[in-house]
């Protein structure tokens, strides 16, 4: 068993509505997923799942060896091996560029300053964004706000990427550049689960693309699946969505 | 009504008003700081997943904000003495201000933190911080940013409200001023030269917080935006 991310039989209700219905998905180390499917159908609630953002009824997920349906879990040290994106970026408003970057590698991991710097140099320089530093979040575009956002992730060197529909707050120009560093990182090999509504990112960068219906997991397959729907709600969802 | 003002009469208790402005100048000091550090814990105490501690917490601050400073200084003064504990008077005041202004403080604070957005906290979450970094380094800073204005205020009108300790004969500039109104009978003049000085103190109080405000708030200095 190699997979990094494993979920088995995954039930998650919010008070009285099942919103996952029995999740069941692997991924394999340095795989790239692409999640999709309909608004309301548990993509975002099963990517919290992964870092317990949200708690399970039942079932299992193991993420890079915790196991973290468990109660008893260390919270934070999963924290560490998993990253986040969010589509709203939350960059701490108050804190530059790069002391959003530094901020979780000195508090959570006790670097020294100068060693935070020098990762937060090398995360911008991925993302692009090396001249930025110096900037607050409110002056930066949305696009590169996401960005920073991402190197603020990679900083904490996570073993998995979650991304929630990272691109959906951005304008259609902005999108782009987002996706290019996406795009980066999968190459790069890093384990990537991506919920997204950009077909083309999932069909041209994504492993593998899980499409999720009615909070379960209805069908699988490579980017050839989008053009050959095996079912008919995958095929209402491709119609809908072109 | 003919009156003559005679402020001549004061000249030789000048050094008495400074004292008293002094005096009066360090207790709002002192009970800004406290009354701050006390009433963030207490608005941090009171956003507790803890019911009791949350409820201890809005109960103190119901309490204080409910009942009239002089009573919470005569218990605390008076009320300690009949139970053996005679504090000094400025001691006893410091503590009354500081236990009266850590409560307006704790739901000033708790507003601002309130207005942190869920997704800032998921993220530091998600860092992998612990609830103290995120309070510390996430919420704390722009909660105080967002609400400094009334902070700021709160803390002029306690400088103000320090005249009350001069009912339990605290020296600070009102106990000050009624001994030499006493001793002169030139109370008219006494209290004009007061009311100055209590100006005077505001408008350095306030640069002191203006000042404040560029050494704390960096993005603001920066960028001259709000939060
Ligand atoms: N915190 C919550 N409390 C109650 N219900 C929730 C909560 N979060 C999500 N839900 C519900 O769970 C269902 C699945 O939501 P989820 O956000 O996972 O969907 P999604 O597939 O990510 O949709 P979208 O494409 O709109 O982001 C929805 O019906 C939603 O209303
Ligand atoms: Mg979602």
């Amino acid at each position: 068993m190699s997979a990094v991310i494993e979920l088995k039989d995954v039930h998650k209700s919010f008070g009285q509505v099942e919103v996952l219905k029995g999740v069941s998905l692997a991924v394999e180390r340095g795989e790239a997923i692409a999640v999709i499917g309909r608004s309301g159908s548990g993509k975002s609630t099963a990517l919290r799942c992964v870092n317990r953002l949200e708690t399970i009824q039942s079932g299992e997920i193991n993420v890079c060896g915790h196991p973290v349906h468990d109660p008893k879990l260390d919270v934070r040290k999963l924290r560490l091996d998993v990253g986040i994106v969010f589509q709203s970026y939350n960059l701490f408003p108050h804190l530059t560029v790069e002391e959003n970057i530094m901020l979780a590698p000195v508090t959570v991991k006790k670097l020294r300053k100068a060693e935070a710097r020098a990762l937060a140099a090398q995360a911008l320089a991925r993302v692009g964004l090396a001249e930025k530093a110096q900037s607050y979040p409110e002056q930066l575009s949305g696009g590169q706000q996401q960005r920073v956002a991402i190197a603020r992730s990679l900083a904490m060197q996570p073993q998995v990427m979650l991304f929630d529909e990272v691109t959906s707050a951005l304008d259609p120009e902005l999108t782009g550049e987002v996706l290019r560093v996406m795009e980066d990182l999968a190459k790069g090999g890093m384990t990537m689960l991506v919920v997204t509504h950009e077909m083309g990112f999932a069909r041209k960068v994504a492993d593998r693309i899980v499409y999720m219906h009615q909070g379960r997991v209805w069908e699988v397959g490579d980017g050839s699946m989008l053009a050959n729907p095996q079912t008919p709600e995958l095929r209402a969802f491709m119609a809908h969505d072109l | 009504m003919k009156y003559k003002f005679d402020f001549g009469a004061l000249a030789e208790y000048w050094p008495q008003f400074v004292d008293g402005a002094l005096l009066t100048l360090e207790m709002t000091v002192l009970s800004t700081v406290s009354g701050l550090v006390v009433g963030t814990l207490v608005a941090i105490g009171r956003r507790s997943e803890n019911k009791l501690l949350s409820r201890l917490c809005g109960a103190y601050v119901e309490t204080v904000r409910n009942t009239p400073f002089l009573i919470q200084l005569f218990f605390i003064y008076f009320g300690l003495a009949s139970a053996g504990l005679r504090l000094p008077v400025v001691v006893a005041s410091v503590i009354a201000m500081v236990f009266n202004v850590a409560a307006y403080t704790a739901e000033i604070v708790r507003a601002g933190m309130d207005a942190t957005p869920r997704g800032q906290l998921e993220a530091a979450d998600s860092l992998g911080m612990s609830l103290p970094q995120i309070y510390w380094h996430i919420i704390l800073r722009p909660a105080l940013e967002r609400v400094y204005p009334a902070l700021t205020g709160q803390y002029i009108l306690m400088m103000l409200s320090t005249s009350v300790t001069s009912q339990i004969s605290a020296e600070e500039l009102t106990g000050i001023a009624n001994n030499i109104q006493s001793n002169t009978f030139r109370s008219f003049e006494t209290f004009i030269v007061v009311a100055g000085i209590y100006l005077l103190l505001t408008l350095i109080l306030k640069a002191g917080f203006w000042g404040l405000g560029l050494a704390l708030f960096t993005r603001r200095r920066r960028l001259g935006t709000s939060l």
